[in-house]
């Protein structure tokens, strides 16, 4: 298909890889425009500083804040309650979706629960949940978890059922007992699905961070965000976006060399 | 699937040999197929296997071939214990085959490697299972990656070897584990002709080194002639045996047969048997 073109041409072929240097280069591209489009709009004075700051702004404050370590504090904060949602879900939630994709009576039981839960949005428990559990750190955790683990249990559960039946079968012509097959079979062959759902996950749980704290935190990226918007301070509302985006970015990279490391043949 | 209520013994345990095995000491056992019925979905549903008997010997190479969707996988499924039988009874030296086991190892027609452990370990796999010594382990699965000639693969994962070296090393895999009775499903079926006569080739000398009773279904008449002491010809579904051929081709055997006229004039028999049976099914 592609023999004769020119390089110019080849860039227009479906599916044609590209050069390397390219690839780098228009992701810094990218970049490069919205952040030129950032500066003409707040130094161009088209948009009140009050709605967008400028970068230099953004620029200062997140010194000052990193100086005084309040970004530092809140981050931690933020970071803590994501992890330890996350964790507590994915503990729960893979070993339980394996016996769901595996046992049908496991599933039959948990399914009409999983699936009327699943759909409810996780905003819908945030008033319940401060008032079961006040507006500390558990309450965050618990709403993390809740946006999460019904997710992750469909998501594992649905990869413990596709693993193919004659691989199973193989097993049992090894002799591979029956109560042996869920960690010896099910689970190695659903692993790299399952660290996909994880990582799919991870993003969610960063999602509902900011709906965790914007109602009911004391710290946090959210909180601050919030209380910022109440001051007019634009700037930090845009620094507390830029680090959750940052912050999701390396957690997303993070799932990718765990992958790599825990399923190398998939 | 493997809920029945007669309990077997256990299938007798494979003796811990103090020294290694080596390739001359294999089990091999005896297989009876008494009045065996298949019926998908119960009393009314699909009849798959109809009334089949059949003695295997040890150390007896017996091929299957018939129609597509006679019911040959189905009856290697049940030998293998991993459907249940509706009629009759299949025993294994004399023990009645209720539920799979390491006694009857199989290589299946799709690929069924582990994805996830290497040539080596998914060789091992079994040995693990029966908890045989790392020592001892090491010794047979090096042996076996040899005898398939995959010795330089030993660390590769499933996903970067080709089909044919695949269904090698499914073999290796299931020889490892030294069943009394091998069952294979068209295990070259997928493969190219050039890597499916190689795989022939391979599979006669590693059997004749070390014979075993071996369940074998193809669909391919040279290969069944080839490979077998006997070939079953069954029946287009429901599943019931049409004729049980001897093969007295003296072995070993090489791919030059197929021009002999013994060869030739056993597949103009056979095929004839299976155009019967195709004809009456349209
Ligand atoms: N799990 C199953 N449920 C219902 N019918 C089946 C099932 N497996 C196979 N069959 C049917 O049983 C018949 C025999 O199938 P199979 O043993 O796979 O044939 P073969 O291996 O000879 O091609 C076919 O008609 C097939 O459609
Ligand atoms: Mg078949």
């Amino acid at each position: 298909m592609a023999q004769n073109s020119s390089p110019l041409l080849r860039i227009l072929v479906p599916f044609a890889d590209i050069p390397r240097w390219l690839v780098v280069s228009l992701g810094i591209l990218i970049w490069v425009l919205v952040l030129l489009g950032w500066v003409a709009a707040s130094y161009g004075g088209s948009i009140p500083q009050m709605f967008l700051p400028t970068p230099g702004l953004v620029f200062s404050k997140t010194l000052e804040m990193i100086a005084d370590g309040t970004l530092y504090t809140n981050t931690l904060s933020s970071v803590q309650v994501v992890v330890y949602g996350f964790i507590v879900s994915s503990v729960i939630a893979v070993p339980l979706g394996l016996w769901m994709g595996t046992y049908r009576v496991v599933q039959s039981l948990l399914e009409p629960l999983v699936n009327f839960i699943r759909y409810l949005p996780v905003t819908s428990f945030v008033p319940l949940f401060i008032l079961w559990i006040g507006i500390g750190l558990e309450e965050r955790v618990a709403i993390i978890f809740f946006g999460t683990f019904f997710q992750q249990l469909v998501m594992i559960s649905t990869a413990a059922n596709s693993v193919s039946r004659d691989l199973v079968n193989a097993s049992y012509t090894l002799g591979t007992k029956r109560h042996e097959v869920v960690w010896h079979v099910i689970f190695p062959a659903a692993l790299p699905s399952i660290l996909d759902t994880l990582r799919v996950t991870m993003g969610w749980a960063w999602t509902y961070l900011v709906v965790a704290e914007l109602v009911a935190a004391s710290s946090g990226l959210g909180y601050i965000s919030m209380r910022a918007m109440r001051g007019f301070q634009v700037e930090i509302i845009f620094l507390a976006i830029l680090t959750i985006g940052l912050l999701g970015l390396i957690m997303d990279q993070t799932f990718r060399l765990i992958r790599l490391k825990l399923a190398p043949w998939a | 699937m493997l809920a029945r209520t007669p309990v077997a013994p256990p299938p007798p345990a494979a003796p811990s040999s103090e020294r290694p095995k080596t390739l001359a000491e294999s089990h091999s056992a005896s297989l009876a197929i008494e009045n065996v019925t298949l019926r998908y979905g119960g009393p009314k549903g699909v009849l798959a296997v109809d009334d089949i008997s059949f003695a295997v010997a040890p150390n007896e190479f017996t091929v299957i071939v018939g129609p597509s969707g006679c019911g040959k996988s189905s009856l290697l499924y049940l030998v293998a214990g991993l459907t249940e039988l509706s009629e009759g009874v299949i025993r294994v030296n004399d023990v009645v085959v209720d539920r799979p086991g390491p006694d009857r190892g199989m290589v299946f027609q799709g690929y069924t490697l582990f994805p996830w452990l290497t040539v080596r370990q998914n060789v091992e796999y079994g040995l693990k299972r029966k908890k045989i010594a790392v020592a001892e382990r090491n010794v047979i699965v090096e042996q076996y990656l040899d005898a398939v000639g995959l010795y330089q693969f030993a660390d590769h994962f499933p996903a970067q070897l080709s089909g044919g070296m695949k269904q090698r090393v499914a073999i290796a895999r299931a020889l490892a584990n030294d069943p009394g009775v091998l069952l294979m499903d068209e295990p070259f079926g997928a493969l190219d002709s050039q890597t499916r006569s190689t795989m022939q080739k391979l599979l006669l000398k590693v059997w004749e080194q070390r014979q075993k009773t071996v369940l074998f279904v193809t669909h391919d008449i040279d290969e069944a002639i080839l490979l077998g002491d006997r070939v079953i010809v069954m029946t287009a579904r429901p599943g019931r045996i049409k004729a049980d051929i001897r093969v007295d081709i003296p072995r070993p055997r090489s791919m030059d047969l197929v021009m002999e006229p013994d060869f030739i004039a056993l597949k103009r028999r056979i095929l004839g048997l299976l155009h019967d049976e195709i004809d009456e099914d349209h």
